[in-house]
């Protein structure tokens, strides 16, 4: 039986260094590559000596696919294809592409420079990563080989997310990679047509939230900034440098706009400026209200919204600041975080999900007193806010997402496995397709049931249709008869005529003869004259001929009456059929007793 | 399957294919030519324009005064120009399923078909396409909204009317089916019905019929469509391109196994090499604006503007004239240069690259930001107060019959010191000056056209090897201005099958199979047995299933036993007909084998006739 197997390395029952090994139709995938932010050490990237003990990975691989630009789902990537070796296709789309490398520059300056870290990929390696990848547009079916094509679906979630469907044959699986269903202030909402997988790889971190809508979310957002900066507090606002800040810098900015506020707004780092540019050269990928009206007014070109230098955090008054990255683990954020942290008249808003270990989920679990490096400890007293802003589908968009996909099983990863359970139960009642989430290095096989392509003779296939009639008739379904030629990998079915010509060979002629001997007076043709008008009162539907040669034939069936010349009364009835026709001559044979 | 061509314009084609109970149309290009017929429309009131003398034949008996004018010796329609449809009369266009368009120049009829034909498929493009197609489209309308013509001339068009007029007018044809330009709403409407797709994108059309489209390396977003079956490709070659320009190069290999080819938009210049007119381009200009003239250049609002401007950003600092404003005027100006720097992904690789630094991939942004360019929604407003001359004025329209171009004629045809620079291959340029003349302005005429030339097409036909090649008449015979040149044209084995229009072409086609899908059940159920080395025979019983133009073969159901009849008189079902496949029966009988079998046998087989016919004389 064919199967695809599913094999997640990370992101199995939980969020972080998303990668998953699917195989199908004797093609291995590798999706995503990510990194887990709440670890270190060894745990931080994917143990792919799953795949190999020792060597490269090329030999192993089809292809590996990215869906999007964030470390959880591409931080591992040089690690793998460079350290432990990889030089087959990498896919991913054109703003993945060209923004991946710098976040991974970014995260090799934090945990190298900063960290001090040995062993770890370097800037070069980075580049020659980089070299492997192969841009891929939406909706563009690709061909990785003969056999194995992917396509990819706009996902929401952050600039350039995609979906992937993996097809190889009639065999197919769809991984969401993490995706949005609500249009956002400058993203659009996941959309994929009905394509039938048989397995769907969906992500799962809102697994049992379903989330009010937007609107309440940002009114709530902008009421708590407002009021911070109202009684001269600050606002710390962690974000990564690309996807949710750029929405909440809309936000803000229409808002200071509208109410004519004057304190400041920084957003940390260099990358902001550029970052906005992506965003400007690669507006195709944003919401259509922004593609619509992106020639008159470009809504990545902030007026308020200005660049942050680290003094600015020791400056007196009221300012809010978006600094990287988003869950206060390193960097700029966590500096700024330990600033403002002893003053309870600052805040610190926490727009998306925070991984396990990381200083953000720490305070958001109500943690008031923090461990920093060397045996400092920390008070936090300024006010910790959670917004959930993270594009991520909650319960309600992973079902409709199911709904728009139709898959035949679902499985669950990026998610933490209590809540995977009660969406699993969720979806197994409502769709009674089965759901799976596999723990890491666990592996899930699904059972498909591919049906098997022919190509039939046109000639056949339009008797057949027109035979059949316009519409199928439930009750009487019409058997088709048709000879299977095998021959050089090709399956093409044709008549039974048609494949002995083909095949160069003459039809033998099989008739089964019997003879019923009985008694009966009248001469011999009239015997036949009477079981002709008798074979026409039972065989209706039956053309019945009596040829004047002495021969009744209904249909193939030849009948014919002799009798001997010692007994005149006694009547030998010669049946004949052939083979070919000798089921249907049996039910005549039938109808004929009644 | 058949092919109904609705346009005989090479580069501007309009087909209808007609394969596999689906009726695709192939672009619907705009013959925009017809507007050479009329008197330009100036943007500013022109005296010289307006006292020209109504035309009355010779003899006086045809006075048509208020609808044709003589101008410079010819004569003209004065009334807002029209266009050229393609045929509305060939075939029923409401019976359209689709319509694949491949380039934005190749999509100006759109509203034409699909508002006032009963049309309700859906159209495919790119969305470049889409886009810039827009633009071009409502800066058409533009062109004409903004100065409006208070009536129609239509009686020139009566046939005995027309007979008599002077020559060109005399010899135009089909004028009765020429139309003025659409609106914004029908615009607004057509383009409503405009499905995205992107390059490889498989698009299924009913179950029955498969369509692609690939990179076609002309323009932004083109694409050249594959329509196929399991069994039968067609391939839609349309202004394509091999030239290194701005877009995405052309996609050929998927363009190969092909039985039909259908060949259209071939270089409307065979003779000029694009990259020696865009040579002659520069030193034209330099010469110019060094002698203190102006340059004028008619030209499209996209396309070809585009490489003008990177290879102008380059040329100008080099010959010292990096001071020399440039101005882009259009209604659509700013949105064409704001759009070309959206679409990395249809964009050539060095162009693509830039994007990810994150940088403009077109040189123009940095033009606009050193204030060397700068464009305008028309010459009225900030453009009369801040221009500057000498300068390079880009503006359309290319035929020089609307537009600001016009305006431009006027202001600057009297100088000698100034040029005009024909870039667009569309339209004679003798033609579109006709109604200037005299000038006193110099004329040069670079066109640059980047489609693919006779060389090119006979090596990518070598390659991709198509059974059958269909195309437009023209390419089959040398030009008419050159009839020695035989290089100018296709030669083929077997020869093209071309066509002009209102053909009708029969393509040849046998189509054999079908894809049909057995259910695994069914598929397990089968024993195959080996006829001969390689070739294995299972005959098949099945039910057909046929949805959606998707055949599936079932496995017979068993009957359902019958329950234990409660109601006698209940007449009893006939089962299905026939349940068990029939081996084929072929091959040798080894004949002692089968006497044994057969004397084993006889005595089980004899009982049962006699049983049957006991039962049967009843």
């Amino acid at each position: 039986m064919p199967d695809i197997k599913v094999t997640p390395l990370g992101a199995g029952q939980d969020v972080g260094r998303s990668c998953i090994l699917v195989s199908i139709g004797g093609k291995n995938i590798m999706l995503d590559c990510g990194m887990h932010m709440g670890y270190n050490d060894d745990r931080r990237f994917p143990d792919f000596s799953y795949i190999t003990q020792n060597g490269r990975l090329t030999e192993f691989l089809d292809c590996v696919i990215i869906s999007h630009f964030h470390l959880d789902h591409c931080g591992a990537l040089p690690y793998m294809s460079e350290m432990v070796g990889y030089d087959g296709p990498i896919y991913m789309t054109h703003p993945t592409k060209a923004i991946c490398p710098i976040l991974l520059e970014d995260f090799r300056k934090i945990t190298v420079d900063k960290k001090g870290e040995t062993n770890f990929f370097t800037s070069q390696m980075i580049k020659d990563c980089m070299k492997k990848v192969v841009p891929l547009n939406l909706h563009q079916t690709v061909q990785v080989d003969e056999e194995l094509e992917i396509k990819a679906y706009y996902a929401g979630h952050v600039l350039g997310a995609a979906m992937v469907q993996i097809k190889v044959g009639s065999e197919s699986v769809v991984y969401t990679g993490d995706y949005n269903m609500t249009p956002d202030r400058h993203l659009g909402a996941a959309w994929i047509d009905k394509c039938r997988p048989d397995l769907l790889i969906s992500e799962s971190t809102y697994a049992t939230t379903i989330r009010d809508s937007k609107r309440c979310r940002e009114r709530d957002f902008l009421k708590k900034v407002h009021e911070t900066v109202e009684r001269g507090g600050k606002v710390l606002i962690p974000v990564f440098a690309l996807g949710r800040a750029q929405e909440l810098c809309i936000l803000l900015e229409t808002f200071w706009e509208r109410m004519n506020l004057k304190a400041p707004i920084y957003f940390s780092t260099g990358l902001t400026e550029k970052a906005n540019h992506y965003y400007k050269l690669f507006i195709t990928w944003t919401n259509q209200k922004i593609r619509k009206t992106f020639v008159q007014r470009n809504m990545f070109e902030f007026k308020h919204i200005k660049a942050f230098d680290r003094s600015y955090a020791d400056n007196p008054g009221p300012m809010v600041v978006f600094a990287t990255p988003g869950m206060l683990h390193a960097g700029q954020s966590l500096l700024i975080f330990k600033k403002w942290a002893g003053n309870e008249k600052n805040m610190v808003i926490m727009p998306g999900y925070c991984v396990q270990g990381t200083v953000g989920h720490k305070i958001l679990n109500g943690q008031k007193k923090l461990e920093m490096e060397g045996r400092a400890t920390l008070d936090v007293k300024l006010q910790v806010e959670y917004m959930s802003f993270s594009a991520h589908a909650d319960a309600k968009g992973i079902m409709q997402l199911i709904r728009m996909a139709e898959p035949r099983n679902m499985l669950l990863v990026h998610g933490e496995a209590k809540k995977m359970e009660f969406l699993k139960d969720k979806i197994e009642q409502e769709f009674s397709i089965s759901c799976y989430m596999p723990a890491n290095g666990e592996t899930t096989s699904i059972v498909t049931n591919p049906s098997v392509p022919v190509d039939i003779s046109l000639n056949l296939l339009k008797r057949e249709m027109a035979l059949g009639g316009p519409l199928p008739d439930a009750k009487r379904p019409r058997t088709m008869h048709g000879t299977l030629i095998m021959k050089d990998n090709s399956l093409r079915l044709v008549s039974p005529e048609q494949a002995l010509k083909e095949l160069g060979l003459s039809e033998h002629q099989l008739r089964f003869t019997c003879r019923v001997q009985l008694h009966d007076p009248h001469s011999d043709n009239d015997t036949l004259g009477r079981i002709y008008t008798h074979l026409k009162s039972v065989l209706k539907t039956y053309s019945i001929q009596h040829v004047p040669d002495g021969t009744v034939i209904v249909e193939s069936i030849v009948i014919k009456v002799t009798s001997s010349a010692e007994e005149p009364n006694l009547k030998v009835i010669l049946l004949s059929w052939s083979y070919q026709t000798a089921d249907s001559t049996a039910t005549k044979k039938k109808k004929i007793q009644l | 399957m058949k092919l109904y061509c609705l346009s005989g314009h090479p580069t501007l084609p309009c087909n209808v294919l007609k394969f596999k109970s689906t009726t695709i149309m192939l672009d619907c290009g705009l013959d925009t030519t017809a507007a050479l017929y009329f008197l330009p429309l100036p943007l500013v009131h022109s005296p010289r324009l307006s006292k020209l003398p109504g035309w009355v034949s010779k003899d006086g008996a045809v006075n048509l005064e208020k609808e044709l004018k003589e101008c410079s010796g010819r004569v003209f329609v004065d009334s807002q120009p029209e266009f050229c449809l393609p045929e509305k009369e060939l075939l029923d266009l409401s019976t359209i399923d689709v319509i694949l368009i491949s380039n934005y120049h190749c999509m100006m009829a759109l509203p034409y078909i699909t508002e006032h034909t009963g049309f309700t498929g859906t159209v495919y493009a790119t969305e470049p396409t889409l886009q810039i197609g827009r633009l071009l489209m409502e800066e058409l309308v533009t062109f004409m909204e903004r100065v409006p013509k208070a009536q129609a001339a239509t009686c020139w068009k009566n046939k005995e009317i027309q007979r008599l007029l002077p020559g060109p007018l005399k010899d135009a044809v089909d004028v009765w089916s020429w139309r003025k330009c659409y609106s914004v709403q029908e615009v607004n409407s057509a383009l409503s019905k405009v499905q995205l797709v992107g390059y490889s994108q498989k698009v299924e059309l009913f179950g029955a019929v498969q369509v692609t489209p690939l990179s076609s390396g002309y323009s932004l977003g083109s694409s050249n469509w594959i329509i196929q079956s399991h069994y039968e490709k067609v391939s839609y070659v349309s202004g394509s391109s091999l030239l290194t320009t701005h877009p995405q190069p052309m996609e050929q290999s998927s363009l190969k196994n092909s039985d039909v080819l259908i060949l259209t938009g071939l270089t409307q210049i065979p003779t000029a090499n694009p990259d020696g007119m865009l040579g002659e381009f520069c030193s034209n200009l330099a010469m110019t604006i060094r002698a203190g003239g102006n340059v004028l250049v008619p030209c499209y609002s996209s396309g070809v503007i585009y490489d003008l401007l990177e290879c102008l950003y380059q040329f100008m600092d080099s010959a010292n004239l990096g001071s020399t404003p440039f101005y882009f005027i259009s209604p659509v100006a700013n949105s064409s240069l704001e759009f070309s720097q959206i679409f990395a992904e249809w964009l050539c690789q060095n162009k693509q690259s830039k994007v990810y630094l994150p940088e403009p991939p077109f040189p123009h942004a940095e033009l606009i930001q050193t204030n060397k360019l700068k464009h305008y929604p028309s010459i009225h407003g900030d453009f009369s107060s801040e221009f500057r001359q000498p300068c390079v004025v880009f503006t359309g329209h290319p035929s020089l019959r609307f537009g600001d171009v016009v305006h431009f004629m006027e202001l600057w045809g009297k100088s000698s010191l100034n040029t005009i620079i024909f870039t667009e291959p569309d339209f004679s340029y003798l033609d579109a000056l006709a109604p200037y003349q005299p000038l006193a302005m110099k004329c040069v005429y670079c066109p640059i056209d980047t489609r693919l030339n006779f060389h090119q097409v006979s090596k990518l036909l070598k390659d991709i090897q198509p059974l059958h090649v269909v195309c437009p008449e023209p390419y089959t015979q040398p030009p008419p201005a050159q009839p020695h040149r035989s290089d100018l044209m296709l030669e083929l084995q077997p020869p093209p099958m071309a066509y002009r229009r209102c053909s009708v072409l029969g393509l040849p086609f046998r189509r054999r199979y079908e894809r049909i899908h057995l259910l695994p059940e069914l598929a397990r159920s089968l024993v195959p047995s080996e006829i001969k080395a390689g070739v294995s025979v299972a005959t098949v019983s099945a039910v057909l299933q046929s949805k959606d133009n998707k055949h599936v073969l079932q496995p017979v159901p068993k009957p359902a036993p019958v329950p234990p009849s409660k109601k006698r008189k209940r007449v009893t079902e006939e089962p299905p007909e026939v349940l068990n496949p029939k081996p084929l029966l072929s091959g040798a009988v080894p004949l002692e084998p089968f006497l044994a079998m057969l004397h084993k046998v006889q005595h089980t087989l004899s009982l049962r006739p006699n049983q049957s016919a006991q039962s049967a004389c009843r």
